[in-house]
């Protein structure tokens, strides 16, 4: 199987997110920016899938800035073959990624695309299942098992409540939640040779694709900020205040 | 103008998360009519006709619909849509399947996860898991929509709308249901829970979390949580992790034992209710958010509030 992984460059998980002052966004100058966590997952189970020969090809693509280089360098770096970076400075919404990501797979013809459930940053999770309705291809998302089953693929799936396993014909679009597996660290021997694997770079021109945003952004703001409470001295007390406040 | 809503049900009972779909589909306008889409529903369809404010309910009843799978969803849907300017699901699991497929059939961005309509054009959505308010709006001449339940009350069941029967999808698909496997607990569901009570490190082991934890949650009848600092140490499942790349609950009352409140474990829980903190550290951030901040060691601590509630 050849397998496309897409790869989002977001602010790092653990960087506390500050909205700027005039509420235009949040304030990304000097801040560290990494992975998607959801896309780690996803390049790992690709990896994974080519350890174990199912996978013949990992292909790593990044629609973002130039620095967006960095994102797919990480996931060469984790075991994938080869990336794509299509290069733009604009604000590309889920809808457009999928247009430009389907572009790609007619260039590429993967038998399965592996994306992260959602990123981070605009928390949408529409990405994977737009790019699937654009292909006319079957859905697997929030997977939690992805097992290959002749030449359909049998994911399993985080619901509400509980699991349920869907069986899919291939080509397929999987969309991949928390539980599935735990990203492995980039060794050093791996990231020097990550640095020679080849990054081809495009221009969102070239896949003739339109980039139309439909969403406007009035403002972007804090949440209503939560004010602490009180200290309470014992258990006593706490159990007399929330029995006061109707909470038990 | 009309809009239409996807319920959420089991096919046997029609989900909260449906009335509060509801609500912010009524705050946005028009007339509202609700879909059920299932195999044996006739129950949740005749459920859903009295929900206060639906013009009527449409029942598609097969095989197909069993599961809502995203494919057999995007066919009933999509042809319907020629009459409706809007849709909006719950952004429950199968919402969040199933609304962008739709979305991208139909050319339009979703708007995920709403929690509040400002008028017919704009919308209010968190992003960076709540650490940031988006007012944002769309150009679409459809729109298309998740809805965040906890942001909306519940629609009441005083009406009487009348309900229309139109047939499932044929299929095959492309996917196929093959099982499910929910979990069988006398427990709520952790982002469904009125009550929820999370362990974080400082249980220190997975004997003392399930000792400790467990007990205070059976006697709350609460959800079991946890912080992604105990999960990673390996005393809770990784589906018990509440946080920002974990489940977002907001409950009426959350009670965080033993958790520093690391910004990631707070974007999952700041906008429950109640929030009350146990923690030996006085310094610790949870306190910032918590109403009731209990400063002591919490192996005595909470054995002594199960034992007292």
């Amino acid at each position: 199987m050849k397998v496309l992984v897409p790869v989002k460059r977001v602010i790092d998980y653990n960087v506390k997110v500050r909205v700027k002052p005039d509420q235009t966004g949040v304030d990304l100058a000097n801040v560290k920016m990494s992975m998607n966590p959801f896309d780690e997952i996803s390049v790992e189970e690709a990896v994974r899938m080519k350890e174990a020969g199912t996978a013949e090809e990992v292909i790593a693509v990044s629609i973002g800035p130039q620095q967006a280089q960095e994102t797919i360098r990480t996931a060469l770096a984790m075991g994938a073959d080869r990336g794509i970076l299509i290069k733009t400075d604009e604000t590309v919404e889920p809808l457009a990624v999928a247009k430009l990501l389907a572009k790609v797979i007619e260039a590429e013809s993967p038998d399965m695309v592996l994306l992260g459930k959602q990123a981070i940053d605009d928390d949408s999770n529409q990405t994977g299942q737009m790019l699937a309705a654009l292909l006319d291809w079957p859905q697997g998302t929030f997977a939690y098992k992805i097992e290959k089953d002749g030449d359909a693929l049998t994911v399993t799936r985080e619901v509400d409540g509980g699991l349920q396993t869907v069986k899919l014909q291939t080509p397929a679009i999987i969309t991949v939640d928390l539980r599935l597996n735990e990203p492995r660290y980039a060794s050093l021997p791996n990231i020097m040779k990550a640095k020679k694997k080849p990054i081809d770079m495009k221009e969102p021109s070239e896949y003739g694709v339109e980039i139309d945003n439909r969403l406007t952004v009035v403002k972007v703001t804090e949440p209503p900020v939560r004010e602490a409470g009180e200290k309470v001295e014992d258990v006593a007390t706490l159990v007399s205040k929330l029995k006061a406040a109707g909470a038990v | 103008m009309a809009v239409l809503v996807i319920a959420e049900h089991d096919n046997a009972s029609l989900s909260d998360a449906t009335n509060k779909t509801v609500t912010a589909a009524l705050k946005f306008g028009g007339d509202v009519d609700v879909l059920i889409a299932g195999e044996g529903a006739g129950d949740v369809a005749a459920e859903a006709a009295k929900i206060d404010g639906v013009r009527k309910v449409i029942h598609a009843d097969g095989a197909t619909l069993k599961a809502r799978l995203a494919e057999a969803m995007e066919a009933l849907v999509v042809p319907m849509m020629g009459g409706y300017d809007g849709l909006f699901a719950p952004a429950t699991t199968m919402g969040k399947n199933v609304a962008p497929r739709i979305a991208a059939k139909l050319d339009v961005m979703q708007l995920s996860d709403i929690t509040d309509v400002i008028d017919a054009e704009t919308f209010e959505r968190p992003i960076y898991a709540g650490n940031a308010i988006m007012t944002v709006k769309s150009s679409d001449p459809k729109k298309v929509f998740t809805v965040r339940g906890t942001a909306f009350d519940a629609a009441g069941m005083g009406g009487s709308a009348s309900v229309e029967t139109v047939d499932a999808p044929a299929g095959p698909f492309k996917s196929e249901f093959v099982s499910e496997e929910m979990v069988k607990s006398d427990r709520p569901e952790l982002t469904a829970a009125k009550r929820v009570v999370s362990g974080g490190r400082a249980l220190g082991s997975d004997e003392d979390f399930k000792k400790y934890i467990i007990p205070l949650a059976d006697k709350l009848g609460a959800a079991v949580g946890a912080s992604r600092a105990a999960v990673d140490a390996g005393y809770a499942p990784n589906d018990y992790q509440v946080g920002q790349t974990g489940k977002i609950v907001a409950p009426e009352l959350y009670i965080a034992v033993g958790i520093s409140g690391a910004i990631q474990h707070l974007a999952g829980m700041k906008d429950s209710k109640v929030i009350v903190a146990i923690n030996k550290d006085e310094e610790a951030p949870i306190f910032q958010v918590s109403d009731y901040g209990l400063v002591a060691d919490l192996f005595q601590a909470v054995p002594e509030l199960t034992d007292a509630l």
